[in-house]
């Protein structure tokens, strides 16, 4: 019983803080703007154009392009005029008679699937663990923290030698002679587990940063009421960890949408390693360059992750108008 | 309840029946055991490469990867050589420092403008800032690729004369797009902490906007700034995906998008591989060891 109490005493807080805040907005925007001067108000308009201006342009923008062009055929080559308006066709397409598609579907959900149920669980895991003060915390987390400063196409590049078919460190053991980044039926999970590596400390760091705010004296009330470790963590923690919980969710989701780098690195996205972003990104950069199918892949790739930024987005906010 | 958390270990000493003491004891063995295990299989890859590149190629492949000796150096050398690191990381330089500064500049504008004063739009344009930092990039890269490629650049901006796209400033300008909702998220949340009382008196002594900005606020938020200039420099380095698809002509790649040409020329050599990512990895390394104490 007594558990819960410190949670459910939350909302009552929340639900003033609306009203509060209004009044308190109206008041000091009216006194802001009545003393600005006329070379003020130029000087706060251009620190405000200028950067929304550079991100409409080259973020907001080509979104909308994106969708707008994957309603058209454009080869990209001559003008605009030669823009073919070809409604939902680029869509049909890629459902039906483009192959590719399928596998790079399959991959992007076995690469949530793996994200999902090994590094987000592992970091959230070494996170409770190192979150106490332990002797050699520090060690600990410097041996998972050091893959999160590395860039996922180095990740790649350096596991070639744990991967290599002649040189590799598991063939060297196994006396095996699978090529772990060549063989389709192997080297998408080979990728997986190298960026499992960096993912479970990148999982773990928001989830410690996440800890440290949780206020100390909601566990000292539940130990003292005889909870477990594992109790105290499951009924008191984590649903207060619930924002932080919200945002390791979608970081998951967005970063098995946009998986791409290792991915790229190892084989520019063929043979087994086919994902959505090397897709789209074949379909400029390759020898083909089909702009409005690719931005019809584009656009899918857009429908999805929107989902995911506005659940972001909510949270973010939510606790800025705090 | 402050008296509760201070003295917590005397409070479960009273109540025995329900805590029982032995219990944390009896697990601390099995749980450094599990730390201990854990940490040393996620150094393994990086002590792996660190070992591998330090031996010869002939030694390795005569005795095997667990063999142990051969020492040498060359591969280092060799590996930066071969790779052209030293262009590499010139053109590495030609994108990050730039883009940092910029990303900082613009981010503190707008996270000022944020924090100082209420608009209605604030949110809305928070919004577009942030929601700028979580879109898939692949998904914006066909519109963006095609627009560089219309857009020409005067002579004195790109060498070759050509367009936007495979220069420099493309990149630069695509890095400050994408970073900025971060910054100005932090920069804004950090800048709303400070004294509402500094911008009374400064505006009392008939200090501009543009004043308070460059001398009250920026020389406060040192400590943000500082930090995020640390992370952005780690990130713009690492940034793969732009650079591999903007740049068009290998020469002009910064280190990171160049690993992808690397491969073929080490393509026998594995201790060579080694070699050349930890000294692409050396940088961040040395970022991450700096920072560290302010991590977590």
């Amino acid at each position: 019983m007594s558990l819960e109490s410190p949670v459910a005493t939350v909302p009552p807080d929340d639900a003033d803080a609306p009203h509060a805040q209004r009044r308190r907005k109206a008041n000091r925007s009216k006194s802001v703007s009545a003393r600005l001067s006329r070379g003020d108000r130029i000087a706060v308009t251009l620190m405000v154009a200028v950067p929304t201006l550079l991100v409409l342009w080259l973020v907001w923008l080509p979104g909308i392009l994106s969708v707008v062009l994957s309603f058209t055929r454009w080869e990209g080559i001559g003008g605009v005029d030669t823009i073919e308006w070809i409604a939902t066709e680029n869509y049909t397409n890629i459902f039906t008679i483009y192959p590719p598609f399928r596998p790079a579907v399959t991959h992007n959900l076995i690469w949530l699937a793996v994200l999902f149920l090994i590094p987000t669980p592992l970091g959230v895991f070494l996170a409770v663990l190192l979150d106490k003060e332990l002797k050699g915390g520090r060690f600990y987390q410097t041996a998972f923290f050091i893959p999160i400063v590395l860039s996922l196409a180095l990740v790649g590049f350096m596991w070639q030698l744990i991967y290599s078919r002649d040189q590799g460190l598991i063939n060297d053991i196994t006396g095996g002679t699978t090529d772990w980044y060549g063989d389709q039926d192997v080297n998408l999970w080979a990728v997986l587990v190298a960026t499992c590596w960096k993912q479970t400390g990148y999982v773990m760091l928001l989830y410690l940063a996440g800890l440290k705010a949780v206020d100390p004296s909601l566990r000292e009330a539940a130990s003292i009421d005889g909870a477990s470790e594992t109790q105290s963590f499951f009924r008191v923690v984590f649903p207060v960890m619930r924002p932080i919980n919200v945002i390791v969710l979608v970081i998951t989701f967005i970063e098995a949408l946009r998986a791409f780098e290792i991915v790229w690195v190892v084989n520019k996205g063929r043979n087994g390693l086919e994902l959505i972003s090397t897709l789209v990104t074949n379909n400029i950069v390759g020898e083909a360059s089909r702009i409005g199918f690719g931005s019809a892949l584009a656009t899918i790739m857009l429908a999805i992750s929107s989902v995911f930024v506005v659940m972001y987005l909510r949270i973010a906010l939510k606790e800025e108008q705090r | 309840m402050s008296t509760l958390v201070t003295s917590a270990p005397t409070a479960s000493a009273d109540r025995p029946e329900k805590v029982p003491p032995a219990r944390p004891k009896n697990r601390k063995p099995l749980l450094h055991g599990f730390l201990i295990v854990m940490s040393l299989l996620w150094l393994f890859p990086l002590l792996y490469a660190v070992m591998n590149s330090l031996r010869s190629y002939e030694y390795t492949q005569e005795n095997g990867y667990l063999s142990f000796g051969g020492w040498t150096f060359d591969n280092y050398t060799t590996a930066w050589e071969r790779a052209g690191f030293t262009e590499k990381f010139i053109n590495t330089l030609y994108v990050t420092v730039p883009g940092v500064i910029l990303t900082l500049f613009l981010s503190s504008c707008m996270g000022f403008v944020l924090a100082r004063f209420s608009f209605k739009l604030n949110l809305t344009l928070l919004g577009i800032f942030l929601a700028a930092n979580l879109l898939p990039q692949q998904a914006l890269l066909i519109p963006l690729y095609r627009m560089f490629r219309e857009i020409p650049l005067p002579e004195w901006m790109n060498a070759d004369g050509g367009t936007l796209l495979n220069s420099y400033w493309a990149l630069i300008l695509v890095n400050t797009a994408f970073q900025t909702g971060f910054c100005t998220f932090v920069l804004s949340n950090y800048m709303k902490t400070l004294p509402k009382e500094i911008y009374e008196s400064a505006m009392v002594d008939g200090a501009s906007v543009l004043r308070q900005y460059w001398q009250l606020t920026l020389p406060l938020c040192r400590p943000p700034l500082a930090a995020l200039a640390t992370l952005q420099v780690t990130w713009i380095y690492n940034e793969f995906f732009w650079a591999t698809v903007l740049m068009q002509t290998g020469d002009k790649f910064p280190i990171t998008s160049s690993l992808n040409n690397l491969r073929g020329q080490f393509f026998t050599d594995v201790n060579l591989v080694a070699a050349g990512s930890l000294i692409v990895a050396l940088p961040p390394l040395i970022v991450f060891f700096i920072l560290q104490k302010q991590f977590v």
